[in-house]
């Protein structure tokens, strides 16, 4: 390539102050940006107005496409489920007399366990589905694990509920604006979610790691062995979470951490349920509309709060 | 088309359009964070930034100095990455370009490439270390980002020079 052709300014007084302006500017732009990322480093929810904002022009936009792309892809699918629909149906019968037995039995069971608990008088709060709506777009060429979800302040989605999709648990709410929200997704490396094992109740916490997996870290006991296939749900603790989503299922065997998979499968946008935090925390003392609120909604954020203490692992059944 | 017709010196765009051109690319290289997908790890090169590089380095006059801070602004809003990361990186990028035309009067593509990837680099790994935890398991995500971005930057050069063809401005 040929050096730039205008690269002297002349004599020309206003051009060289252009110039000279442009540079400045330049300079200036570099300094702001410096400035705003010390802010967020120091406040990760200070521009969540602004965020909030962008998302709220670009959502329309990706649910479109993101409905178009559904519609498109489901073509093939459906062309072959037309086909298999016999065979499904013969298949499905089988199944049916088997469930039929062990529909049977877990109602027996079910009736047992709740007369069980009225004796324990064990005040259980129903899950209390906020809002459902779909994760319309992510963040693919950032390392941080964000998704736009569909539903905002409107919807009654606020920062702070968990997010869940049919699976298990998906995120969190992070920031909402009017109708869009920002979730927290599972693999972040910044989320921590308190956990305890299916099969003995062992509490551990379930981090983000950044590449789709999530560690699994053993709390305050040494030499924990995880098995392949041990499944982690939430505990409860910490008043974010309802107890017994799924979460993670451990891939390899190891001890104390060890690298799981997420039960939610974060691959797809899917249809998602906000729901009330499990155990909201009062309100704060000043009920600013601004960056304060949102912050002090999140609970189990902070990785210094003790994440799951056997005393108060509620041996649920 | 006849001889008189001929006017090769002709501006084809009106000159405010032909200036937005770059911004407007460099936008929709950004926007492009919104297609429907959610991967686990980060898969999309960051088009805004590679638009960007392609436009300094074939056009030199084409984005002013305190533009990569504007387009940057954008690119954080929409990417994820914390606010000013992009603004900040991306101006580095074009003060690094400057400091390189300085010494390197005339260029081939093939050095234009070997810059950009440098830069490429550079910017990704900044931006994963501002962003994301230091002990996060990123570093082959960030990688194969990196390989992608760079395989990428002669389509995105590509691009560029033929939108710059035509719209036949200094």
């Amino acid at each position: 390539m040929a050096p730039a052709r205008d690269r002297r300014t002349g004599f020309s007084r206003r051009r060289q102050y252009g110039v000279f302006a442009g540079y400045v500017l330049g300079v200036a732009g570099t300094m702001v940006a410096l400035v705003l990322l010390l802010v967020s480093a120091l406040n990760p929810q200070a521009f969540s107005g602004a965020r909030m904002g962008a998302a709220s022009v670009t959502a329309p936009l990706s649910s479109v496409v993101a409905t178009l792309v559904d519609a498109v892809s489901s073509i093939p699918g459906n062309v072959a489920e037309h086909f298999r629909v016999k065979a499904e149906n013969e298949r499905l019968r089988r199944e049916l007399t088997v469930m039929r037995r062990v529909v049977t039995r877990a109602r027996a069971i079910h009736y047992d366990n709740r007369r069980l608990r009225r004796l324990l008088e064990i005040r259980d709060r129903g899950e209390q589905v906020v809002a459902t709506a779909r994760l319309v777009s992510s963040s693919p060429s950032s390392t941080r694990r964000y998704a736009v979800l569909d539903a905002g302040r409107w919807q009654g989605v606020l920062p702070g509920m968990p997010v869940r999709g049919p699976d298990g648990l998906v995120g969190r709410v992070t920031e909402a604006g009017p109708y869009v929200a920002r979730v927290l997704l599972l693999g972040d490396p910044e989320s921590i979610v308190p956990v305890r094992r299916t099969r003995d109740g062992l509490p551990a916490i379930v981090a983000g790691r950044g590449d789709g997996t999530v560690d699994v870290r053993s709390v305050n006991t040494t030499d924990v062995r995880f098995r392949p296939g041990d499944l982690f749900v939430t505990t409860g603790t910490g008043g974010l979470y309802a107890p017994n989503i799924p979460v993670a299922r451990v891939e390899r065997a190891g001890s104390d951490t060890v690298i799981a998979r997420p039960v939610a499968s974060a691959d797809t946008l899917d249809f998602v349920t906000v729901e009330r935090p499990f155990f909201p925390l009062p309100p704060p003392p000043i009920s600013l509309p601004g960056s304060s609120a949102p912050a002090a909604q999140i609970p189990a954020q902070s990785p210094g709060s003790p994440p799951a203490q056997p005393s108060d692992q509620n041996p649920t059944p | 088309m006849n001889s008189l017709d001929y006017r090769p010196f002709a501006p084809v765009l009106p000159p405010s359009r032909a200036r937005a051109l770059p911004w407007l690319t460099v936008l929709a290289g950004s926007l492009l964070t919104l297609l429907p997908v959610l991967p686990p790890v980060p898969v999309l090169p960051p088009f805004g930034l590679l638009m960007l590089l392609a436009w300094r380095l074939l056009a030199r006059f084409s984005l002013r100095p305190w533009a990569p801070a504007a387009l940057g602004l954008v690119d954080d809003l929409l990417s994820g990455q914390p606010l000013g990361s992009a603004a900040l990186l991306w101006s580095l990028c074009f003060f690094a370009i400057e400091a390189v035309e300085a010494r390197l009067m005339v260029r081939t593509f093939w050095q234009d490439w070997a810059i950009a990837a440098v830069l490429i680099a550079a910017a990704l790994s900044a931006g994963r270390l501002l962003a994301s935890p230091w002990n996060a398991a990123l570093a082959l995500p960030v990688a194969a980002q990196v390989a992608v971005s760079v395989l990428l930057f002669p389509a995105a050069s590509a691009l560029v020079g033929w939108i710059d063809r035509r719209r036949n401005y200094a």
